[in-house]
């Protein structure tokens, strides 16, 4: 236990961090009790709390605590590149720890403490450099009064504050300036004057995370540690009606079966013990109406629903009016639900006790987290003390409203008595709903005689994310779940369309849906890119001069089109059986242009070379951007070449990556990206590339085949 | 039952069916080697038995013998990080991590059977391995990066 001050009010804590002794600036966890069931609306507060973001040992280690969690989108680097920036410190001499659920850090803009929506840069842009910059200004004013002069005479340099010739190290400060009154205000740098932002800069968790040291929540090691593997009813819905547990108990190592509400979980010493335990059980499910969910019939659905009036979610002039000409393009797209399949398969560890508990997840939802674990165990949120580990990928998946996993955990510790580790299987993940929805999109759309669009009459059916969550009250609105058509209703296209429709249907049904990377932009990016290619290619025209005409009003679109066209080469020649194709899609404010290079032998499509161009305004680590294009890329490619979750009778019928098939090295193209230079607020990064590729790659296929796949995965094989 | 892991005697008390991913992970505790997928998909699981890369989950322990086990823990020397694990650091490889740990193995393994490899033999080496955070164009850029430095060396 170390005394830490909590300067934002003055008085002094304890606390059991795990941060070493000697804290001096310590972390603010006066709050951490703290749950958040559902958002508060942002506040607009002062200066952030100095002491709940950073410490500094007298040996000049400084600990920074994350507000958000790093899932391999950088966040542990970006966050402390703000931070050094303003305070002046030594970059070898930082730590990261992802902070404990507190409202303290609660995500600037959302009001709950997550991490989501490629926000992380943007959303902490201010806080961490106000961090930074108080900091220093504690450190320099106790430097000064140690040199007996006045604290503009001095100044700070890695890690130092100096005067003259004489300097003191920020660790030998930190006593001293934790008793200081933090600033009220502070003057961050003029961005002329940045040492570290817009600086390429390699990752500070790659040491642990090679050396097999990184601690992901399926690492986590406790004393009496068991773990538990759930047998799940066969469908969405399902519930045991009755167990014989006979066979699995009798497997050496099991401790218990207990049965909770989302299945019946075998504990045992170890996986092995339990996952055979598991594999012995004989339950009886009762399966209620999610044995009757067929992908094929949702299809069917979905097409004739989109025959009929859906709200609308944007209008412009009169659609209604009767229209004699044959459109140019009156087409349907489809997409799959797809699951996240995260290397790292869900698992949370619980210990719970009579009045208090502690869990190890590697979550994006802390916050929510927290509230439901102690809904769960009729504890108060405070009771509850959450652990954020590294989470071995997400692109969503940890980030679920319903907190299920959490909740399943503590439920099977209670039950078992035990501290748990509830371990997923891969094949629990596969079929494990939470899915990207299944999507239907109708486009009918005439053109004027100069060939670009006069009508476009745009219909979308899919399941809402966000109904019946926690954030449901406020992102639905009129009906309309903004998540299921961002990327429609708003595209540079549709509004330069003088008359427009976009109708959104959202049919209900018991497969969990859930945010997977670039949300409702990974089925509109393919369907605008792909139409506005149809569109191209039916007035020959070509397809980014086309696209150029309409997007004279937004010049970022037109901006990452062309720096993607020019570096590709685009019209230049290519070997023989390549081709290009182009997209161009804005989400979660950036823009993004791809330029895929691709090849189709026997059917098989090959994606050779992406040239990505991207403006995300302020781009605080051109590496780590870098990473998160190639990232996308992969990731999108995934998506579009393989990805299908289908169901019949209920059954999901994909299992494990030998039938849900993701991209390999061996089919990985070269990416290469490109910046496109602004001074604009920073955007997202870890979603934005994905929307793009599925459609180059659809349009640079149409080029060499004449074949134009309205469908994801794209198969040459079903036109 | 004895294993030799990363040059340390170990006696295991486990059934003779049990993975060696479950033996290293949650018997002897080292929990660098990770579950991925559970069948020899994904290559997550990545171990090295004497100089061969394969993938523990699918791997019952009994087959292993006296042949020495090489996890992920066992490639730092007292001299520091492996060269494989520098060429990693040097080409900002990670991103979530997770699967580093068998492209690590899977690599060193590579290089031990062939010192200066094509990008056809990683393309080979690297089938069973995935990443969803696809770190690929960086794993194999830090594989030439190894193989330089190493200069033939494993």
């Amino acid at each position: 236990m170390s005394a830490v001050i909590d300067s934002g009010r003055r008085r002094f804590l304890t606390h059991s961090a795990g941060a070493a002794a000697g804290l001096i600036i310590g972390f603010n966890i006066a709050k951490s009790g703290t749950a958040l069931a559902q958002a508060a609306p942002p506040k607009k507060p002062g200066l952030p709390p100095v002491n709940a973001y950073l410490s500094i040992s007298p040996d000049n280690v400084i600990t920074i605590q994350l507000a958000h969690s790093e899932m391999g989108q950088g966040i542990w680097t970006t966050l402390p590149m703000l931070l050094a920036e303003e305070l002046d410190c030594d970059w070898t001499k930082m730590r990261m720890e992802h902070a404990p659920a507190s409202i303290v850090y609660a995500h600037t803009a959302m009001g709950i403490q997550m991490t989501g929506g490629s926000t992380s840069t943007w959303s902490e842009f201010d806080r961490y450099r106000q961090v930074g910059a108080a900091a220093r200004d504690l450190l320099l004013r106790a430097g000064a009064a140690q040199f007996k002069v006045p604290a503009a005479k001095c100044s700070t340099e890695s890690g130092y504050v100096l005067y003259k010739d004489q300097r003191l190290s920020f660790g030998s400060l930190a006593a001293a300036a934790a008793k200081l009154p933090p600033p009220t205000r502070v003057k961050l740098k003029d961005p002329k004057d940045w040492k570290i932002i817009g600086k390429p800069t390699k990752r500070l968790d790659s040491p642990e995370k090679v050396t097999g040291e990184a601690e992901f929540g399926i690492d986590v090691r406790l004393p009496g540690l068991m773990t538990a593997v759930l047998a799940r009813p066969p469908v969405f819905g399902g519930k045991a009606k009755s167990v014989d547990d006979s066979r699995a108990k009798a497997v050496p190592g099991v401790h218990a079966v207990v049965t909770v509400p989302s299945g019946v979980a075998v504990v045992a010493e170890n996986f092995w013990a339990a996952k055979v335990g598991c594999d012995a059980l004989k339950v009886d499910w009762d399966l209620g109406p999610g044995a009757t969910i067929d992908t094929e019939a949702l299809r069917q659905e979905y097409r004739n629903l989109a025959a009929t009036p859906g709200l609308n979610a944007a209008v412009a002039g009169d659609i209604s009016a009767s229209e004699s000409a044959k459109p140019v393009v009156a087409v349907d797209y489809e997409l799959p639900f797809l699951a996240h399949a995260p290397m790292e398969p869900l698992n949370c560890t619980a210990k719970v006790g009579k009045d208090s508990a502690e869990v190890w997840i590697g979550t994006q939802f802390p916050g929510i987290d927290q509230g439901a674990a102690a809904e769960t165990l009729g504890m108060k949120p405070e009771q509850v003390k959450i652990n954020t580990t590294f989470l071995g990928g997400a692109f969503g998946r940890r980030a679920t409203g319903s907190c299920h996993l959490i909740r399943e955990t503590v439920a099977v510790a209670k039950a078992a008595g035990v501290p748990v580790k509830v371990v997923w299987t891969r094949e629990d993940d596969i079929r494990g709903g939470y899915y990207r929805p299944q999507w239907f999109h109708r486009a009918v759309i005439h053109t004027d005689s100069s060939g670009l669009p006069r009508r476009w009459d745009h219909t979308v059916v899919g399941q809402s994310i966000l109904a019946n969550t926690p954030f449901a009250s406020f992102a639905i609105k009129n009906g309309i779940d903004e998540s299921s058509i961002e990327g429609t209703f708003n595209s540079p296209y549709v509004k330069k369309t003088p008359v427009h429709r976009v109708a959104l249907h959202s049919p209900a049904s018991p497969v969990p849906v859930l945010w997977w990377r670039s949300v409702g932009h990974s089925h509109t990016g393919f369907v605008m890119e792909s139409l506005v290619d149809e569109l191209a290619h039916a007035a020959n025209q070509d397809p980014v001069d086309y696209r150029r005409k309409l997007l004279t009003e937004s010049p970022r679109h037109a901006g990452a089109l062309n720096l993607a066209a020019e570096k590709a080469g685009w019209g230049t020649p290519l070997p023989a059986g390549r081709a290009r194709g182009i997209a161009v899609h804005e989400s979660f404010g950036s823009w993004v242009a791809h330029v895929a290079e691709v090849s189709v032998e026997n059917n098989r499509i090959r994606v050779h070379r992406v040239v990505v161009a991207i403006d995300c305004g302020i781009c605080v680590n051109p590496e780590g951007v870098a990473a998160q294009m190639e990232s996308c890329v992969v990731y999108g490619l995934s998506a579009a070449l393989y990805g299908r979750i289908t169901l019949k009778d209920g059954r999901v019928q994909q299992s494990n990556f030998h039938d849900y098939q993701v991209l390999r090295l061996q089919e990985m193209p070269v990416v290469e990206t490109y910046v496109v230079p602004s001074t604009e607020k920073s955007g997202g990064a870890g979603e934005p590339g994905l929307p793009p590729i599925a459609p180059a790659v659809a349009n640079a296929v149409y080029v060499l085949t004449k074949k134009r796949l309205r469908s994801l995965p794209l198969d040459l094989t079903q036109t | 039952m004895k294993l030799t892991v990363n040059g340390a005697a170990h006696e295991v008390a486990v059934p003779d069916d049990m993975p060696l991913l479950w033996v290293l992970r949650d018997v002897i505790g080292l929990t660098g080697t990770k579950f991925g997928c559970g069948m020899a998909q994904c290559g997550a699981c990545t171990v090295m038995i004497g100089d061969q890369a394969v993938r523990s989950c699918v791997r019952p322990v009994s087959t292993v013998g006296d042949r020495p086990i090489t996890t992920i823990e066992g490639l730092k020397s007292q001299s520091g990080l492996h060269p494989v694990q520098q060429a990693w650091i040097d080409a900002d490889v990670v991103q979530c991590g997770y699967c580093q740990s068998g492209q690590v193995m899977t690599a060193v393994a590579l290089l031990g059977a062939k010192p200066h490899p094509t990008d056809k033999d990683i393309d080979a080496a690297f089938a069973g391995n995935i990443c969803r955070c696809g770190t690929y164009q960086r794993i194999r850029t830090a594989v030439h990066l190894a193989a330089d430095k190493m200069g033939g060396k494993t």
